[in-house]
Order: C-alpha cells, then sequence, then structure tokens
C-alpha cells in the first residue's frame, strides 16, 4: 500500500484544510485476491470513494473465441473463473447445444448437476478460507483445503484436471463416470456434512466473526438489480434470486433443494447465504446420486459443428452468481461474437457506491464477502 | 408472468409507437442519430419488427426489442420501473452492413423474465447515449463496450480505457482490426 497526501486548499466553510489522501491498494496486495488494484481516497480511516482500477490480467477471452471452431473455445470456458469451471463450461455448451438443437443424453445432465454441485463446493470452500484470512483467522483455509482437495481428487479422476476441467462436450460429457467416482462422492458427501456442522460451531458462530460482519458493507436488494449483482450478494439481500430456478436450465428442475436467501444485506448475510448453499449442494448431489440413469454420456452431435445464424444466450448460476453466455453465428464453424457476462464484473462494479463512508477494515470485509475471482473481472 | 411480458410488450408498442411519430418533425440537433429506419430494417440476423417475442428454448431471452439509438434511454427507464435489472452491454460488428450493434440483456430478479433491447449506429459514427443514469452499473458495461467497439457513450462519466491498457487508442473487437 502506498500512500500519497493530497491536499485540498481549504474546506468548504473557507477555515479549516480538509486533508484527504489517496490509499493505493494492489494490484499486487493480499486482500485483493488477485491482481485487483483499488484506489481508495481516505479521509482518516473512512473511505470517500473506493474506485477499482481492473484489467491487469484481461486477456480477451471474447477475440479468442472468433479466432477458433466453436469445440476449440472449450479449454477457455475452463480459464475465466478458475474456482467454477465447470459451470462456465456448461454455459458455453449450453449456449451451443441450444443453437444446434443437440439433445443431451439425461445420464449426461445428471453428471453435469452432480460435477457442477461439487465445483461449487470447492469455489465455496476457497471463498471460506481466504475470507477468514482477510480477517485474520489463518486456521480455517487449513481445514476448507482438505476438503476441498477430495473433490479435486475425484474430479481429477474424471478428467484429469484438478482445476481447468473442460469435461462437458457439446452433446454430453468426454468421460463416462466410473464407480470409483460415484462411490467416492457418495462417501464425500457423508462426510462433508459433520465437517459443515463443525465449521458452523467453530467459525460461523464465533462471536468475534459475527460481530466483524454483522451490520456492515450494507448491500440492499435495489442497490443490486441496478448494478445487476447476483449471486450469493443478491439473496444476501433478500431476494431468491437464482438461475437454477428462476430461468431452469439442464435437470434442475427434477431436484429438491432450497434457496438460501437472508434479508440483512450485511457481509454475514453473504457468508450465511453460501455456508448454506454447501449443504444444499449436497443434497442435490446425493439426489442425483440416486437417481442416475442409465445409458450413454453423449448425444449425436455433427463432426463439423456450423451453429445456424442468430444469437442464442444460455445462463447459469456459477458459485458467484449469474453466469451468461451470448453467442452470435453467421452459419460459420467459428463464433462470429462470443459475450461472456460475468457475475464478479456486475458484482464489484456496486463496490465503489456501497464502500463510501465505510471504515477500511470493514470495507476490506465487504471486498471478501463479494467473493471476487479477479480473471472473472477482466477475462 | 406471462401477464407481465404483455404488459412490458404494450408498453414497448406505446412507447415506439409514439416517439416514432413526434421525433421526425422536430428533430433539431444531432447529425449523428441514425434514422430509425436503420435499426428497424435491419438485415439477416435480427428479423423484421421491432418487438418479437421468443422462445426462451430455443433463443434463452423472451422478448427481442429493437429501437433506435435515441429511444435506449426511454427504454432503460420502462424496465427499469417494471423491476429489471441489467445484466450486461455489448456491441456486435455488422462490417459487411457498415452498422456497430448495441446489445442491452435484462434479467427480472424474481420473475423468469428476459429481455434484450438492440440498437443499431453506423459505423463511421458510433453514438448514442449512456443509459448509466438510469442503470448505474451500465457505467461499467458502457465503457467496456466502449474498449472494445470503439462505441461513444454520449454523457458518460469517464469513457477511459477500463480493461485494455491505459493508452490504448484501438478498438479489438471490430472486424477490420488488426494488431
Amino acid at each position: 500500500m502506498i500512500a500519497q497526501k493530497e491536499t485540498a486548499p481549504t474546506g468548504r466553510s473557507g477555515q479549516s484544510p480538509q486533508e484527504t489522501f489517496v490509499l493505493n491498494l494492489g494490484p499486487q496486495h493480499p486482500a485483493a485476491h488477485g491482481v485487483l488494484r483499488v484506489l481508495m481516497t481516505m479521509d482518516g480511516e473512512w473511505i470517500t470513494r473506493a474506485e477499482p482500477v481492473i484489467g491487469y490480467i484481461h486477456r480477451m477471452h471474447e477475440k479468442m473465441g472468433e479466432n477458433r471452431t466453436w469445440a476449440q473455445f472449450l479449454p477457455n470456458t475452463s480459464r475465466i473463473d478458475y474456482l467454477s469451471a465447470m459451470h462456465y463450461t456448461h454455459a458455453f455448451v449450453g449456449a451451443v447445444e441450444r443453437a444446434a438443437k443437440i439433445e443431451v443424453p439425461p445420464r449426461a445432465e445428471y453428471v453435469r448437476v452432480i460435477t457442477s454441485e461439487l465445483n461449487r463446493i470447492s469455489s465455496h470452500l476457497v471463498w471460506w478460507g481466504a475470507l477468514l484470512l482477510d480477517l485474520g483467522g489463518f486456521t480455517p483455509i487449513l481445514y476448507a483445503f482438505e476438503d476441498r482437495e477430495k473433490i479435486l481428487d475425484l474430479l481429477e479422476g474424471l478428467c484429469g484436471a484438478r482445476l481447468t476441467y473442460c469435461y462437458y462436450r457439446f452433446g454430453g460429457l468426454c468421460n463416462d463416470v466410473d464407480d470409483a467416482f460415484l462411490n467416492g462422492t457418495r462417501k464425500f458427501v457423508q462426510e462433508m456434512r459433520p465437517r459443515l456442522g463443525m465449521y458452523r460451531a467453530l467459525v460461523t458462530d464465533n462471536i468475534i466473526l459475527r460481530k466483524r460482519l454483522t451490520g456492515t458493507g450494507q448491500i440492499s436488494a435495489e442497490m443490486c438489480r441496478k448494478y445487476g449483482a447476483t449471486g450469493p450478494v443478491i439473496r444476501g439481500a433478500g431476494v431468491a434470486y437464482d438461475v437454477r430456478t428462476i430461468e431452469p436450465y439442464s435437470v434442475y428442475p427434477q431436484f429438491d433443494f432450497k434457496i438460501p436467501v437472508y434479508p440483512e444485506c450485511d457481509s454475514m448475510a453473504r457468508y450465511l447465504v453460501r455456508m448454506d448453499e454447501m449443504e444444499q449442494s449436497l443434497r442435490i448431489i446425493e439426489q442425483a446420486l440416486d437417481r442416475l440413469p442409465a445409458g450413454p454420456f453423449m448425444g449425436k452431435v455433427p463432426r463439423v459443428l456450423k451453429l445456424p445464424p442468430g444469437d442464442y444466450c444460455y445462463a447459469v448460476e456459477a458459485a458467484r452468481g449469474r453466469f451468461m453466455v451470448r453467442i452470435v453465428s453467421d452459419g460459420k464453424d467459428t463464433p462470429y461474437r462470443l459475450k461472456l457476462r460475468t457475475p464478479s464484473f456486475s458484482n464489484l462494479s456496486l463496490y465503489e457506491e456501497a464502500s463510501r463512508g465505510m471504515i477500511l477494515p470493514d470495507a476490506l470485509a465487504m471486498l471478501g464477502s463479494l467473493d471476487l475471482v479477479i480473471p472473472d473481472i477482466d477475462r | 408472468m406471462s401477464a407481465s411480458l404483455d404488459r412490458i410488450a404494450e408498453r414497448f408498442t406505446q412507447l415506439l409507437g409514439q416517439t416514432a411519430v413526434p421525433t421526425r418533425p422536430p428533430m433539431p440537433v444531432s447529425v449523428a442519430t441514425p434514422a430509425p429506419a436503420a435499426s428497424a430494417a435491419s438485415p439477416t440476423p435480427s428479423p423484421p419488427g421491432p418487438i418479437q417475442r421468443t422462445d426462451h428454448a430455443l433463443k434463452g431471452y423472451d422478448l427481442n426489442v429493437a429501437v433506435s439509438s435515441r429511444q435506449v434511454v426511454l427504454v432503460a427507464e420502462i424496465l427499469d420501473q417494471e423491476g429489471f435489472a441489467l445484466d450486461a452491454i455489448t456491441g456486435v460488428d455488422w462490417l459487411a452492413q457498415g452498422e456497430m450493434e448495441i446489445v442491452y440483456d435484462y434479467f427480472h430478479p424474481t420473475a423468469s423474465l428476459r429481455v434484450v433491447v438492440r440498437a443499431r449506429v453506423p459505423r463511421a459514427e458510433p453514438d448514442l447515449p449512456t443509459i448509466s443514469s438510469v442503470f448505474p452499473g451500465a457505467n461499467w458495461h458502457e465503457r467496456e463496450t466502449h474498449d472494445f467497439f470503439g462505441i461513444r457513450f454520449q454523457g458518460h462519466p469517464n469513457l477511459a480505457p477500463f480493461l485494455l491498457p491505459e493508452d490504448a487508442d484501438f478498438h479489438p473487437l471490430r472486424k477490420d482490426y488488426q494488431p
């Protein structure tokens, strides 16, 4: 952090000089979770303006998309939000399947749901550990990564990758699930439940954490709407907006699960939403494992894929909120235009307004409660 | 839910019907703004008719509205009153037709409704008003669209490079861009 003094000549009254200074947070700072930079104009310990400066890890995935075939873009989808790779691949294959009218066998859709929900839990575990690191608690991330490791091992067994899975294909999956994965996932679900109970006892109900997060970092439902914030941010503001139920996709309508909603609008509400979501994801996984249909894991897909001209959208509920792919095809085998609407971008865009007048430590806790992935913002 | 879609479609019909008539005779300023016909009768990708219901299962949205560049703010105000949230703003460069398309995506936080609003501007003069006064979230999306396509959003508070380097003077998603 580099502080730079900026002295305004005189205050409005003309008597006392008004002194603010600019605090440059990042782009290399532990609380910035990657290369996020925030230019903060401070009045003592209070923030008068916090302007996020982004683009440090901009790779222009959208341009890359225009220079390769539909299938060749698949690996990119795991690298936008690297903690939520399954969901992003799901949105892209969903958009292409919608445009080309490719039918996906039920078994593939069930496996997509299982792996997506596993990915949601692993993503939330990273957030949980990182947020508590920001708040000064070192131990929880060690527990979180122990559980996350089990998920990564399971998914590695399926597709060979621990983070950038690229497991879905147009019309299905690249591999069928085997017994090792199915049994391992069942075992994980059973082991994870008591772990969540332990997290609640150790951290969530801890008075220090409660005092730190409750009542600070207010983000109202109206602000979410105006900025397009989604995911746990809007659900922590009392709105049950979840793409899985509002714009249902895949086989999600067949499962019984709740959308956790907390109306308090503070950092604690967003925290609790994510903690409850992990439990709901376990429920979905369990149901999907029980009802996993037999059959093929790939549908019929033409060898050379050309999409009919027009534009098509497909949205999914990623770990951070609404992720939408908008593709524009001109009938060729490469996209004419590929737009990636990422949740972190919209969730961060409200930060300047939401952080005004907060003290710095609370604003950093709020930043942690937004669960940002910087490559997801910069694309 | 479908009643709500009906209402929005009706409000758009009123808007597009009303504004199309009085804007023609007075129009004192703005040479830059294109003729409304340019967006209404757009070629191939968007089929004719300014307001279209679409099948969500086939397209991923429920309502497709083509407006002139001057109407984007009015449309944003209607959607704001109806409780919509801003999803994204982006551009599409139709090089062959000499036009830039600006696409506004909206979603509804409590109803399964997706609305897409499109406006077209000439490539040579890609100007249209900002909607950031209606949806503050549009600020970043418009800045990004300016980065990638060079579309100038009139009245935008700050169109400086955003995702691109701070000295960038190029627009990489234009179809004639050469690195």
